[in-house]
C-alpha cells in the first residue's frame, strides 16, 4: 500500500512540474520540492523500511513477489471505495498476480546462500536456511 | 522521441532497480533478522549494522538512480505504462540476478510465480 500511494503521489507532483528535458537533467532534483512529490518520497521510504526487514529474513524472489499484491490491493479500493471502472483485462491481471503470489507463499520463504557462507555473514538467520523455514510468527 | 524517452527511462529504472534489490538483500542477509536482532541488541543496533553495511550503501545508490529514472521516465509517460513496465521487467531480471549473484534457489515455483505477477502487473496497464 505504501508503495501503490507513493508511486499515484509522484505521478501527480510529476505531472504538476512538467516534463523534464534530457540536457536538463538537473531539474529533476527540484522536483523533490514539490509537496505532492515529496510526500510520496516520504510514502515510499515507509515501503522501504519494511521491504527490508522482510529482505532481512526472505528470499529476494519470495519477498518481490509478494509486494505486487499492493496493486491487487489498490485495484479493489479503486473499484469499490473509489467507484472507478476496472477494465476485465486489468481484472485478469489481478488474478494472475494473486495466482502468482498464492504460488511462492507455499513454498519456502528462504532458501540456502552458498554464497553467504563464505562471505562474513554475521547472523543466527543463516542458521534457519537449513530448516527452509521463514521466522516463527513472520510468514504471511 | 516521447516514447524513446520513456522505454528509455523504463529500461534505467529496470537496470538500477535489479542492481539495488541484489545488493540490498545480500546486505540485509549480512545483517540477519532483523526480528531478532532489535530483541536482542535494540533497534540502535539495527540502524548501525546495516548502515554499515557495504552493499546497503551501493544498494541505495542503485535504488536512488532507479528513482530519478522513474521521476524523468513519469515526466514523459503515463504511470499506466511506466510502472507496470518497469516492475514487470524487475520481477524477471530479479529472478535471474537472484539465481545469479545471490544463488537462490528459484525452483519451477518461482519462476512461474515471477511469469504470473509480471504477466499480471503488464495487463495492469491495460
Amino acid at each position: 500500500m505504501f508503495a501503490a500511494a507513493g508511486d499515484a503521489m509522484l505521478s501527480h507532483g510529476m505531472k504538476q512540474t512538467g516534463n523534464i528535458a534530457i540536457h536538463h537533467l538537473e531539474s529533476v532534483i527540484f522536483a523533490i520540492l514539490n509537496p505532492w512529490v515529496a510526500i510520496g518520497i516520504l510514502l515510499l521510504l515507509a515501503f522501504f523500511a519494511t521491504y527490508m526487514t522482510a529482505l532481512s529474513w526472505a528470499d529476494l524472489t519470495y519477498v518481490l513477489p509478494a509486494t505486487s499484491l499492493g496493486y491487487v490491493l489498490l485495484a479493489f479500493v479503486a473499484r469499490f471505495l473509489l467507484h472507478e471502472h476496472v477494465s476485465p483485462l486489468r481484472w485478469l491481471g489481478i488474478a494472475l498476480i494473486t495466482g502468482g503470489v498464492g504460488f511462492i507463499a507455499g513454498g519456502p520463504a528462504l532458501t540456502e546462500h552458498p554464497a553467504m557462507e563464505c562471505c562474513g555473514a554475521t547472523s543466527p538467520v543463516l542458521a534457519k536456511t537449513a530448516s527452509h523455514e521463514a521466522p516463527s510468527g513472520m510468514k504471511s | 522521441m516521447k516514447g524513446l524517452y520513456t522505454w528509455g527511462g523504463i529500461l534505467a529504472i529496470t537496470l538500477a532497480s535489479v542492481v539495488g534489490d541484489v545488493l540490498l538483500a545480500r546486505a540485509m542477509k549480512q545483517v540477519g533478522d532483523v526480528g531478532d536482532l532489535w530483541r536482542e541488541h535494540g533497534l540502535l543496533a539495527v540502524i548501525r549494522r546495516t548502515l554499515g553495511n557495504p552493499h546497503f550503501f551501493f544498494g541505495v545508490t542503485a535504488m536512488a538512480a532507479a528513482f530519478f529514472s522513474l521521476l524523468f521516465a513519469l515526466s514523459w509517460g503515463d504511470v499506466s505504462l511506466v510502472g507496470p513496465a518497469a516492475a514487470s521487467l524487475t520481477y524477471i531480471g530479479n529472478a535471474f540476478a537472484a539465481k545469479i549473484f545471490l544463488h537462490e534457489r528459484v525452483d519451477r515455483r518461482r519462476w512461474i510465480a515471477a511469469s504470473l505477477v509480471a504477466a499480471g502487473v503488464a495487463l495492469l496497464a491495460g
